[in-house]
């Protein structure tokens, strides 16, 4: 055999640069989502153009409703919606807000919700957990439901595989609410590749990106949600600045303002003096409808029939402004205080980007212009923008990009010391990954254990700040109070979520303890969760074990490969026959799809190659003491 | 932390060849890849200074700092391994987040200062403690709060803001020279003085947002 012929023709990759696709292995789309709380939108982006994909009737928003059937199962979107109206009790929607949230979060938006909440049970985390025909159901499995029915839309349309996704939250979204997020794509059997913000991700489908250097604001007003973001690019890189918004201020408010302003003539008109529920219905429904169609005409006329009795209004334009004038002040006001937090003025915001269904209507876009002082960027539609971005941030990440985005924690991380303090291990707008440490000390003779609560937010007192953890330190050696010393590490990865470990550190005995947030689901409860819910689990399960294997056979091959090119004459010809047919069954193994065949090929290929690795650690050796220097890679990057 | 580097003889540590994790090859102690097989190494006990390649000194060009800073981030971070193996995925994190420490303590001043201080084996205690015998610096910094307690328009608090900005130059100019003549003495106190008046400064910021709401 001779060298050509057993060497595969395999090329190194440049670190950082996808890898080669490896033999027969099928390489599955990377999409874009955007898990909204009102609707949700799937888009795949290919040669850096994304597409936004549409269900059978042509529809690109899935509204975020999901219908439970009493033998649980589920169905989502335009189907569930229309089904909110006659069987309300079986329809879950808005569960977005229910993410990572606990039942006295829950409390707070009494009425507002129309979930009924399960009261806690023995043995389950802090999650709250709602009743849908008869079914007890987190807010995590319901988004998975979400997340399945589009990740179906997606594969039915591209005909392929779909495995992978970069999933956006909102900017504010805690790490228990990231962690939910992650969890429920977990359930629906995809794999986040990263978790992004909403207003980057809106940013990033501007192409603002393609050099446009400075500040950037997206200005988000959804149906029920108002946020702001301050964005600044340099450098190919994404950084946020500053974050601000209501969690209760949208579109919404508009069509109560339009509902009870035509409730207000009925009344006048038909002399009524109680409202029926039917007719707060149809109110709503119709402001809606009066504020749609005032988006692009002067006037209109609008009938409301309830109960028998028809009534008519009319509204112009300018008297629809009026209406919602306060609401669309208030963002504005909002946006003001978050200039400010970041010690900037409107006009160093070189541009704003609208995000949200509810920036169509003129007033809002107006408003913005006035206040920023520059024409908004609107052309991408405000309500796939944020699909659009995740969509090529995914496209990004597999198949390789120039921009780099680095995100900061959006809210400070810190533990409760005493008297009820919190003392922060991590500012908020802290670059991600980051990993930082503390040391505290026993407070008393011979303690032997220390409750460590983790909590988010900016405020001094706890109960003032959101409780994301509690885990006790165990085992640590009876000491007088004050010696030891217990070093809390705070890890925070690309995608924001956060591990917390401790360890003390006079002894050395160490004790590592991760924790999961209180509002998130316990191992068990996920591992059962998978279990049910996935069919082909197992499948999905080898699947990816046998992805795995082949990525770092593949990765192993390339290293053995490499190796043999620089210092390949390290080897008798005998020896060099026997790497290399080891290679090749290696190579072919990656082909096949049986993992321990590939398993085993790396074993083999490693200990064929043990010698060689021993001979080269010699002659890097030698050359290092001659002065021959190992050249590195940092020191071909500044030469470029 | 990986258990890469090796201890096999007294050769190889002076030398500061380590074997790559994934190749087996000899690597440069403290390299971010191997120059043979492109593979991301962990990121090793370097200082955050030589990270960056360069001096432990005070005097840094900030600018030219954040460029390195990024163009080592689109080598490292975990962004450009998402499809890679989770070991070198772990690698990448660990790079990133060491990159980023170095970063963030590197482009502050203050914590620069510190850091240099605890290079040389003194960490500045963060109330002074060590110093706190030092009268000149106390009056200093309750003059200073007197003038922001007082202040009770905008005009009041951005002349003390302007104090504060000024007197933070001013500090670090004194602590470029104090390093540069490694004057340990001094760098301990006016890294001690620029904690105050960053404090103060921060407070300033705080007084100002909370004013402007009130009006």
């Amino acid at each position: 055999m001779s060298e050509e012929e057993s060497l595969p023709l395999l090329q190194i990759t440049e670190p950082g640069a996808a890898p080669e696709e490896t033999g027969e292995v099928k390489k599955a789309v990377a999409v874009g989502i955007d898990l909204g709380t009102t609707n949700s939108v799937i888009a795949v982006s290919r040669d850096g153009t994304p597409k936004v994909l549409e269900d059978d009737m042509g529809e690109a928003l899935v509204p975020s409703v999901v219908a439970y059937a009493p033998d649980g199962s589920a169905i989502v979107g335009g189907l569930a919606k229309r089904l909110l109206l006659d069987r309300p009790e079986s329809v879950v929607s808005s569960i977005k807000r229910l993410m990572g949230r606990g039942p006295e979060d829950v409390r707070s938006l009494a009425g507002v919700m129309p979930f009924e909440i399960e009261p806690y049970q023995d043995g389950e985390t802090g999650m709250v957990r709602i009743k849908v025909m008869g079914h007890r159901k987190t807010p995590v499995e319901v988004s998975a439901d979400i997340l399945a029915a589009l990740k179906n839309l997606a594969e039915e349309e591209a005909g392929e595989q779909v495995e992978q996704a970069v999933i956006t939250v909102p900017a504010y979204f805690d790490d228990a609410a990231r962690t939910a997020t992650k969890d429920a794509a977990q359930l629906a059997g995809l794999e986040v590749l990263r978790l992004i913000n909403e207003p980057t991700a809106a940013a990033l489908a501007y192409g603002l990106d393609q050099g446009a250097e400075g500040l950037y604001a997206v200005y988000d007003l959804g149906g029920g949600t108002f946020d702001i973001s301050l964005l600044r690019m340099e450098k190919g890189v994404f950084q946020v600045k500053a974050t601000g918004g209501d969690a209760a201020l949208g579109g919404d408010d508009f069509d109560h303002a339009i509902a009870e302003h035509f409730l207000k003539e009925r009344a006048k008109t038909l002399g009524e003096a109680n409202l029926t529920r039917d007719e707060v219905k149809v109110s709503l429904m119709t402001g809606r409808l009066a504020k749609e169609c005032l988006t692009h005409e002067n006037s209109g006329q609008w009938v409301l029939e309830s109960d028998g009795q028809t009534s008519t209004h009319d509204l112009t334009r300018d008297e629809f402004e009026k209406l919602i004038e306060g609401y669309v002040d208030r963002t504005l006001e909002i946006c003001a205080h978050v200039l400010d937090d970041a010690e900037v003025t409107a006009s160093d915001v070189k541009g704003v980007v609208l995000v949200g269904g509810s920036t169509r209507v003129p007033l809002v876009r107006r408003k913005v212009e006035a206040f920023f002082g520059s024409e908004p960027l609107a052309n991408i539609d405000p309500d796939k923008v944020v699909a659009v971005g995740a969509s090529l941030q995914a496209e990004a990440l597999t198949v390789g990009s120039d921009t780099l985005l680095l995100d900061v924690t959006p809210l400070s991380l810190g533990l409760e010391t005493m008297g009820e303090m919190t003392e922060k291990v991590i500012h908020r707008n802290t670059p991600i990954p980051v990993a930082k440490a503390q040391e505290f000390t026993t407070y008393q003779d011979g303690q032997t254990a220390m409750m460590i609560h983790v909590v988010q937010g900016e405020r001094e007192m706890v109960d003032q700040c959101r409780s994301l953890a509690r885990f006790v330190l165990k085992g640590i050696p009876p000491m007088t109070a004050g010696a030891a010393r217990i070093r809390v590490t705070f890890q925070v990865d690309a995608d924001g979520l956060l591990t917390v470990s401790a360890r003390e550190e006079t002894t050395g005995v160490e004790q590592m303890v991760e924790v999961k947030p209180s509002y998130g689901l316990s191992e068990d409860e996920m591992a059962n969760m998978l279990r049910d819910s996935m069919v082909h689990a197992k499948d999905d399960i080898q699947d990816r074990l046998l992805a795995e294997s082949r990525v770092e056979a593949s990765r192993v091959l390339n290293a053995v490969i490499a190796a043999l090119q620089v210092d390949g004459d390290l080897l008798t010809g005998e020896e060099r026959a026997k790497v290399d047919s080891a290679v090749a069954v290696l190579d072919q193994a990656i082909k096949g799809s049986t993992r321990e065949e590939i398993d085993a090929a790396v074993d083999v290929l490693d200990k064929e190659t043990q010698e060689f690795a021993a001979r080269r650690m010699d002659r890097g050796i030698r050359d290092a003491l001659s002065g021959v220097g190992v050249d590195t890679l940092e020191e071909k990057i500044s030469e470029e | 932390m990986h258990g890469q580097v090796e201890e096999k003889s007294d050769g190889q540590r002076k030398v500061g060849v380590v074997p790559c994790w994934s190749c087996k090859g000899p690597v440069r102690e403290g390299a971010a890849f191997c120059q043979t097989c492109k593979s991301v190494q962990p990121p090793g006990q370097v200082d955050h200074f030589a990270r960056f390649g360069l001096q432990a000194r005070f005097r840094v060009d900030v600018d030219a700092l954040e460029r390195q800073y990024f163009d080592l981030q689109r080598h490292l971070h975990p962004d450009r391994f998402v499809t890679r193996s989770s070991k070198e995925r772990a690698l990448s994190q660990l790079q990133a987040t060491s990159l980023n420490e170095a970063y963030e303590t590197l482009k502050d001043p203050l914590r620069r200062a510190d850091y240099l201080m605890h290079l040389h084996g003194t960490d500045v205690l963060p109330n002074g403690c060590n110093l706190v015998n030092d009268q000149e610096l106390l009056m200093e910094a309750m003059e200073m709060r007197e003038a922001l307690m007082e202040a009770d328009s905008m005009e009041a608090i951005d002349k003390v803001a302007k104090q504060a900005a000024n007197d933070i130059a001013d500090c670090i100019a004194a602590l470029e020279c104090a390093f540069a003549e490694k004057d340990w003495e001094t760098t301990c106190r006016l890294t001690t003085r620029l904690k105050y008046l960053t404090k103060m400064a921060d407070e300033t910021k705080a007084h100002r947002v909370k004013l402007k709401s009130m009006l």
